[in-house]
């Protein structure tokens, strides 16, 4: 028994041991999606996060200790986000006849996403620090802890409204859309990409290539546009 | 696999660099994202290389999301008492977003393909 213990012990501090165990709850969330055929509910980064959580909890370790593992995938971001042009270049004939709608919807989707996160806020008489983490949650985590930081939000708030606004946009977005009987792939991605950044951009990937690609855009769009308006709609409505 | 990782981190790379130094408010990987269609306009034949790693990377984007969400986990606490209002306020705001992402999208497409027609 003192062997397994020893054994636990010494693997549960190894950064191989975290790494693996994300990519096999990464690989049965996946799987357990795929086999459905994608429903709304089975987001793949909610359920790979709660199958880790307790064994993380059960096993006593630290966010850093799992950190020192999971950072190897959490790195793969920046390569991914680059990874983006190849869409955007393989639909670039649909996207330079669609110009005029991709940036007013963008324009749109980005002042909504930010102004109703702060009326919203105000509504519920949140405080200031929590209305101004709030406001760039649509956008993509890096820009959005700047952006929080620059208005005076909270950036460790701001992380988590962040990853929270991308499985609510990944999970509403097929309902909602098929409500509104949408069946413009490129507006239906575009649409998640604005609002729910990369986690909504990874499923519209799941749903359907050209969506992928809108969302895409969408988000590498809304980085930049939510980090210029951000700061004048905390002057007007705060 | 190896030359699509190196064209995608070299782009990273050098997206950071100007993006430090020149104390851009976008982040690298954004840049870098421009740099490589910069990249595809000079070298079309480039789109060849990418395409098998950036299909499976672009598949799994979701795997990357997963330590952050971990992190959120652990991370609840900031949430504090206001936890529910702050539930409410994201489900109504991102779906207004995309409410009214898609509808300016739908309605500025239809007024210029009139215009086309």
């Amino acid at each position: 028994m003192t062997n397994v213990a020893n054994l636990w012990s010494y693997l549960s501090t190894t950064p191989l041991m975290w790494l693996t165990a994300t990519l096999l709850a990464y690989l049965a969330a996946s799987t357990f999606a795929r086999r459905l055929g994608h429903p709304p509910w089975a987001n793949p980064v909610l359920m790979a996060v709660l199958l880790i959580a307790p064994v993380l909890w059960i096993s006593g370790t630290d966010y850093a200790t799992y950190f020192e593992g999971a950072q190897f995938i959490h790195f793969l971001l920046g390569p991914a986000t680059v990874a983006l042009a190849f869409p955007l270049w393989e639909n670039r004939e649909t996207i330079r006849s669609s110009v005029a709608p991709i940036l007013l919807a963008l324009l749109a989707g980005s002042v909504v996403a930010a102004g109703s996160a702060i009326l919203l806020a105000r509504a519920f008489g949140l405080p200031d620090e929590v209305l101004l983490s709030l406001a760039p949650k649509s956008t993509t985590a890096p820009v959005a802890l700047g952006i929080a930081e620059a208005v005076g939000g909270v950036p460790s708030l701001t992380a988590v409204l962040v990853i929270l606004t991308g499985i609510i946009g990944a999970i509403t977005v097929t309902p909602l859309m098929n409500l509104l009987r949408i069946e413009d792939w490129r507006a239906r991605g575009f649409a998640v990409g604005v609002a729910a950044h990369g986690i909504g951009t990874a499923r519209a990937f799941q749903v359907n290539p050209v969506a992928g690609a809108y969302a895409g855009i969408a988000m590498a769009l809304n980085a930049l546009l939510t980090s210029l308006i951000v700061p004048v709609l905390v002057r007007w409505l705060v | 696999m190896l030359p699509t990782l190196g064209i995608l981190l070299t782009c990273q790379l050098i997206g950071e660099a100007v993006a430090r130094t020149l104390a851009l408010p976008i982040p690298g990987p954004v840049l870098g994202l421009a740099l490589l269609i910069a990249a595809l306009l000079v070298r079309p034949g480039l789109v060849e290389t990418l395409r098998t790693t950036v299909g499976v990377i672009l598949a799994n984007l979701s795997l990357m999301f997963v330590p952050a969400g971990v992190g959120v986990i652990g991370n609840l606490d900031v949430l504090s008492g206001d936890w529910f209002a702050l539930l409410c306020i994201l489900v109504l705001s991102t779906i207004l977003a995309m409410l009214a992402a898609v509808g300016t999208f739908i309605g500025v497409r239809r007024l210029t393909e009139m215009r086309r027609a």
